[in-house]
């Protein structure tokens, strides 16, 4: 496996002229927004000035829980709309644009529960990701012969993706019948069945075993090298000193820092805002699931 | 004791219009709940539609039946989409309350007096709105076999019945084992995920509601024809409730679920009610009179259901090894 391949070296030296500040801006931006502001009744949960996400980079967006992440995921992905706010991608400004639409642009996001379609085959799961499908018509559908074609040529790709995420041989079982961390690749590979530009990971590693971990890891390095840009939320620092190229750290619905990992990690607000949340986990954890708009 | 004539009856209702019009609302369901999760618990509205619109149009307007049957479709999406509009975009328990008080509005507003004019109030609307129907009827004489007796008008609405069923079955089996039914399974699963890989779901679940209420419709405008006669209290809840019960009872999301469904719950149905009836004539039970027969029927019928549904809740075709994930 390519652990850093030429895509890592080339987002590395891109990042490195970029001044460590919160909002700070970058050489080739895929993704920016300013001013975003989500208020849930009094508390401000998400109030980020500005924020850039570098392209071709792995970014993770770390801090403690409650921090705001998630939410500004629901707010940049459509799932929520913001109070206030811009926001491009790509160059394209994305405000009120609802999720699928932003799906269909290639901003491509995965959920912090993981949402595997249980009594749906693996095999359908991936093949429901496809872009452009001629089959999903309604009239189309009743005419097999429009879209068996290409229909065909998606289960191979699935297939060969299938594989790269070992899962092959689960293809026929019912997702609902894998584990956990099987579930979180399903569904990051399905994600990667649309061919996404950028990929959102809401918690990656949540509940993965640590032996997939060191997989999982490779599989998002994959990603980047194969052109994607990766933006995820994690808690576990080891993880995101590992693979992120970049660093964003919200704290109370604010970005607090910004820098390459090693950078961030010495960083004394940083540490505060960590060590202050520690205590308190257990509760804020509960807290931070109602905001993610996951009435289920 | 007659067991002939029992079983006659029973296999007679079993294949007969009024199974053919739950199969018709359950297929309708089974698109809607089965496949897509769609809780619609007013698929008897769009059945009165079917049904009302043969009937005005034919008897208190005086026109064609060929007219009624498109406005009576036509009406059928129009209602899907008023329904559909407000309450799609919300959780799946809201279209449920809106579906069954919709229901009820449109039974209460074909009963009301002011209306009676149009809608006959709570007589309904008699007369033969079936006709045009009957005029191409092939058959010249009733079908009289041991098993199975039909009149020769019953004997035409059952040939074009279950020959629609047919064609909608074949239909069904298309659309669901193609992508467009990949997408609505999805929708089932988990609305977001499907949302998040590009899907418009409210457009997905929009089609399915229209498709769905439109199968219910076509049993409505059955029902009219073969009975030449519509009246509100036809169209009480418990249509939709039997048309679910139906469902479960062949298998939920299984293409032929609601067909071997609706011919189990009818052949029971009879045959429970017409084999009390004769051990009561005949003498063999004496603690009961014929008027009872009626609700005991249900009683002994929905037990019968609690039984599947404790030893076989899947359904006849269902997978329960499928089920179980669900209750992850």
């Amino acid at each position: 496996m390519p652990a850093n391949g030429q895509r890592a070296l080339e987002a590395q030296a891109a990042l490195s002229g970029v001044p460590r500040i919160p909002g700070a801006p970058k050489p080739d931006p895929i993704l920016v927004a300013s001013s975003i502001v989500r208020r849930f009744g009094g508390l401000s949960a998400v109030d980020v000035e500005h924020v850039e996400i570098q392209r071709g980079s792995i970014t993770a967006l770390i801090g403690p829980n409650g921090a705001g992440k998630t939410t500004l995921f629901n707010l940049l992905t459509g799932f929520d709309a913001p109070d206030e706010g811009t926001w491009s991608f790509n160059g394209k400004s994305m405000g009120r644009l609802s999720p699928y639409r932003v799906a269909r642009l290639g901003m491509v996001r995965t959920f912090q529960l993981t949402k595997a379609l249980n009594r749906l085959r693996v095999i359908d799961n991936m093949l429901l990701g496809a872009k452009g499908q001629r089959g999903e018509r309604l009239w189309a559908s009743l005419l097999p012969f429009l879209w068996r074609g290409q229909e065909t040529k998606n289960t191979v790709r699935a297939d060969v993706l299938l594989k790269r995420f070992s899962l092959d041989a689960k293809r026929g079982d019912f997702a609902g019948s894998l584990s956990g961390g099987q579930r979180k690749l399903l569904e990051m590979a399905r994600a990667l069945m649309s061919e996404p530009e950028l990929i959102m990971l809401d918690e990656p590693m949540a509940g993965v075993n640590p032996a997939l971990t060191q997989s999982l890891l490779q599989h998002i390095k994959m990603i980047r090298e194969e052109g994607s840009t990766v933006l995820f939320v994690e808690h576990d620092m080891d993880m995101v000193h590992d693979i992120s190229d970049w660093v964003i750290v919200m704290a109370q619905g604010q970005i607090i820092a910004e820098g390459p990992p090693g950078d961030v990690m010495k960083n004394p607000e940083v540490i505060d805002a960590y060590l202050g949340s520690r205590h308190e986990k257990a509760l804020t954890e509960s807290g931070e699931s109602l905001t993610t708009g996951d009435a289920k | 004791m007659n067991f002939t004539f029992v079983l006659s009856q029973s296999i007679t209702q079993a294949l007969g219009v009024t199974a053919i019009i739950y199969c018709l609302a359950a297929m309708g369901l089974n698109l809607q709940f089965g496949y897509t999760g769609l809780l619609n618990f007013g698929q008897v509205a769009f059945a009165a539609i079917g049904a009302y619109s043969v009937g005005v149009i034919v008897i208190s307007f005086g026109a064609s039946l060929w007219a009624a049957i498109p406005i009576g479709l036509l009406a059928s999406v129009a209602l899907a989409l008023v329904l559909g509009i407000p309450t799609l975009r919300l959780r799946a328990d809201y279209l449920a309350i809106v579906t069954i008080a919709t229901s009820e509005i449109i039974r209460l507003l074909v009963r009301s007096i002011a209306l009676r004019d149009t809608f006959g109030g709570a007589n309904g609307i008699n007369g033969k709105m079936g006709q045009a129907f009957h005029d191409l009827n092939p058959f010249h004489a009733d079908i009289d076999l041991p098993f199975l007796t039909w009149t020769r008008q019953d004997l035409w609405v059952v040939t074009v019945g279950w020959s629609l069923i047919a064609i909608f079955t074949l239909a069904i089996w298309l659309l669901v084992r193609s992508p467009w039914g990949r997408v609505v399974k999805g929708i089932r699963e988990d609305e977001n995920a499907v949302v998040s890989l590009g899907k418009n779901a409210y457009v997905y679940k929009m089609q399915a509601l229209i498709l769905g209420g439109l199968l219910g419709t076509v049993g409505g405008i059955v029902w009219a024809i073969a009975k030449q006669s519509v009246q509100p209290d036809n169209f009480v809840p418990d249509v939709t409730f039997f048309s679910y019960t139906i469902l479960l009872l062949g298998g939920a999301a299984r293409v032929f679920g609601p067909i071997v469904g609706a011919i189990i719950f009818w052949f029971l149905l009879v045959f429970v009610g017409e084999f009390l009836n004769q051990m009561i004539d005949a003498g063999w039970i004496t603690f009961l009179l014929p008027t009872d027969v009626g609700p005991i029927r249900f009683i002994l019928v929905g037990l019968g259901l609690m039984g599947l549904m404790i030893f076989r809740p899947q359904g006849i075709f269902g997978d329960k090894r499928e089920l179980a994930l669900n209750a992850r």
